[in-house]
């Protein structure tokens, strides 16, 4: 088991550590890191982690809430200030997974995991590093479309804009397995309405690409238009142009694209979840 | 490669271990210090049968790295008995036929007890949802639902009654 392990207290330090090694991975709740250590990945031979505690940090203000890179899903849904997100948090694995695995590293977990990235990027999340100033980070999209070159980058939190209307964000998980599965893909939708039509849709899926996509196709034919039967069935039609869903041992290609417009069509008819 | 000491509190005995850099606790549980209740299932976290407390959170052993544990407490299903005298969820386990090849019941019998020690009284659908991430190979989930939910009631009713 070849690996060095080094620890600091402060998280700039070991941001310029991670930023110096090509062979280094930064540790979160360990569900990513230590399976590829427990199956002798040769890509890596350093750990990286960090024992300062700001990274467990949640903080809510009026506008936006700032949470912390270490924060785990079970403290995302004990948390008053994250309520719209806990549903999400809730979908990602079990009891002892939701007790480990990160907000920071849901950001890199590999199709088809990845579904809380999924939500923030419906959200229009941006994704704040060491070093950089919170909510003045990289839009999540950015972040998540250079995934690859920003593992170098130690994120240190991610900044949500707080959904005035929580009944505009929607989210489905489909499984295979249940009552609790990897994705067959996800869907988070935040849908805010403006004198009865959708004014800014932002449409995410999680496992139907490398990393979380936006469906902009979808959200092209939801702007501007009463959220009706009409309507929806035009955005199911869309569902997946443009995209190229994964093959995979849960599902292939060519199933991802015949059911993703009905799983959308779902989420989007259903009055509140 | 360096050893590291590593220093925690295992079913209420303190350890004190020295340990390969990257190693993780379950390994370090199994062959560092002798408890083999914990199993190896899948080192990836999709099994649940390495399932451990740490500070009375259920958390997976073999995604935890050894070190991260120092100066923490860890509980196992070793820890569960008082010597000769049973767990309420062990008895309750027993009774109602919950381990057929056995090779899950540690991960669920600790993901039971993170549960129980949060919610004495949980409902049909709280224990589906706290054994989600633990898989039963011989599919036995009914006994062991059933039998979470009778310790329940037993050790409820032991405390109260």
């Amino acid at each position: 088991m070849p690996v060095r392990v080094e620890t600091y207290d402060r998280l700039e330090d070991a941001a310029r550590a991670l930023a110096a090694s090509r062979s280094a991975r930064y540790l979160g709740g360990g569900t990513l890191v230590m399976r590829a250590v427990n199956e002798a990945d040769q890509s890596f031979d350093t750990i990286i982690r960090v024992r300062d505690a700001a990274l467990r940090d949640v903080r809510a203000e009026s506008e936006r809430v700032v949470i912390g890179a270490g924060v785990t899903m079970a403290a995302v849904i004990a948390h008053r200030d994250l309520a719209f997100l806990a549903p999400v948090a809730r979908a990602v694995g079990g009891p002892a997974i939701r007790t480990m695995a990160t907000v920071g590293g849901n950001l890199f977990a590999a199709s088809p995991y990845g579904d809380f990235a999924a939500a923030l990027l419906a959200l229009g999340a941006t994704v704040d590093v060491a070093g950089g100033a919170a909510g003045r980070g990289v839009a999540i999209e950015d972040f998540l479309r250079d995934r690859e070159r920003n593992a170098g980058l130690l994120v240190r939190s991610v900044t949500v804009p707080r959904p005035r209307d929580p009944a505009a964000f929607r989210f489905l998980k489909v499984t295979r397995v249940k009552p609790k599965g990897v994705s067959v893909m996800s869907i988070a939708a935040w849908l805010p309405q403006s004198g009865g039509r959708v004014a800014g849709a932002r449409i995410a899926y999680g496992a139907m690409g490398p990393a979380p996509v936006r469906a902009v196709h979808v959200e092209r034919v939801l702007d501007g238009q009463p959220l009706d039967a009409a309507t929806i069935e035009r955005a199911a039609a869309v569902a997946t142009e443009g995209l190229d869903p994964p093959t995979d041992a849960l599902a292939s290609s060519w199933y991802r694209r015949q059911v993703a417009g009905v799983h959308l069509k779902r989420l989007l008819t259903a009055e509140r979840r | 490669m360096a050893k590291k000491p590593l220093q925690f509190r295992l079913n209420g005995a303190e350890k004190a271990v020295f340990v390969d850099e990257g190693q993780n606790l379950l390994d370090v549980l199994r062959r560092g210090v002798g408890d083999l209740t914990p199993k190896y299932g899948c080192g990836q976290g999709a099994c649940g049968t390495c399932t451990v407390l740490i500070d009375g959170e259920p958390q997976l052993s073999c995604l935890t790295l050894a070190e991260t544990v120092d100066g923490r407490t860890v509980t196992t299903a070793g820890g569960l008995a008082d010597g000769n005298r049973l767990h309420p969820l062990q008895t309750a386990f027993m009774e109602n036929f919950a381990a057929q090849c056995g090779y899950c019941t540690p991960g669920m019998l600790m993901a039971a007890k993170a549960l129980l020690d949060r919610n004495p009284s949980p409902s049909r659908q709280d224990v589906v949802e706290a054994i989600a991430g633990n898989i039963c190979r011989c599919t036995g989930y009914e006994p062991i639902i059933n039998a979470i939910l009778e310790a329940a009631r037993t050790h409820n009713s032991r405390q109260y009654g």
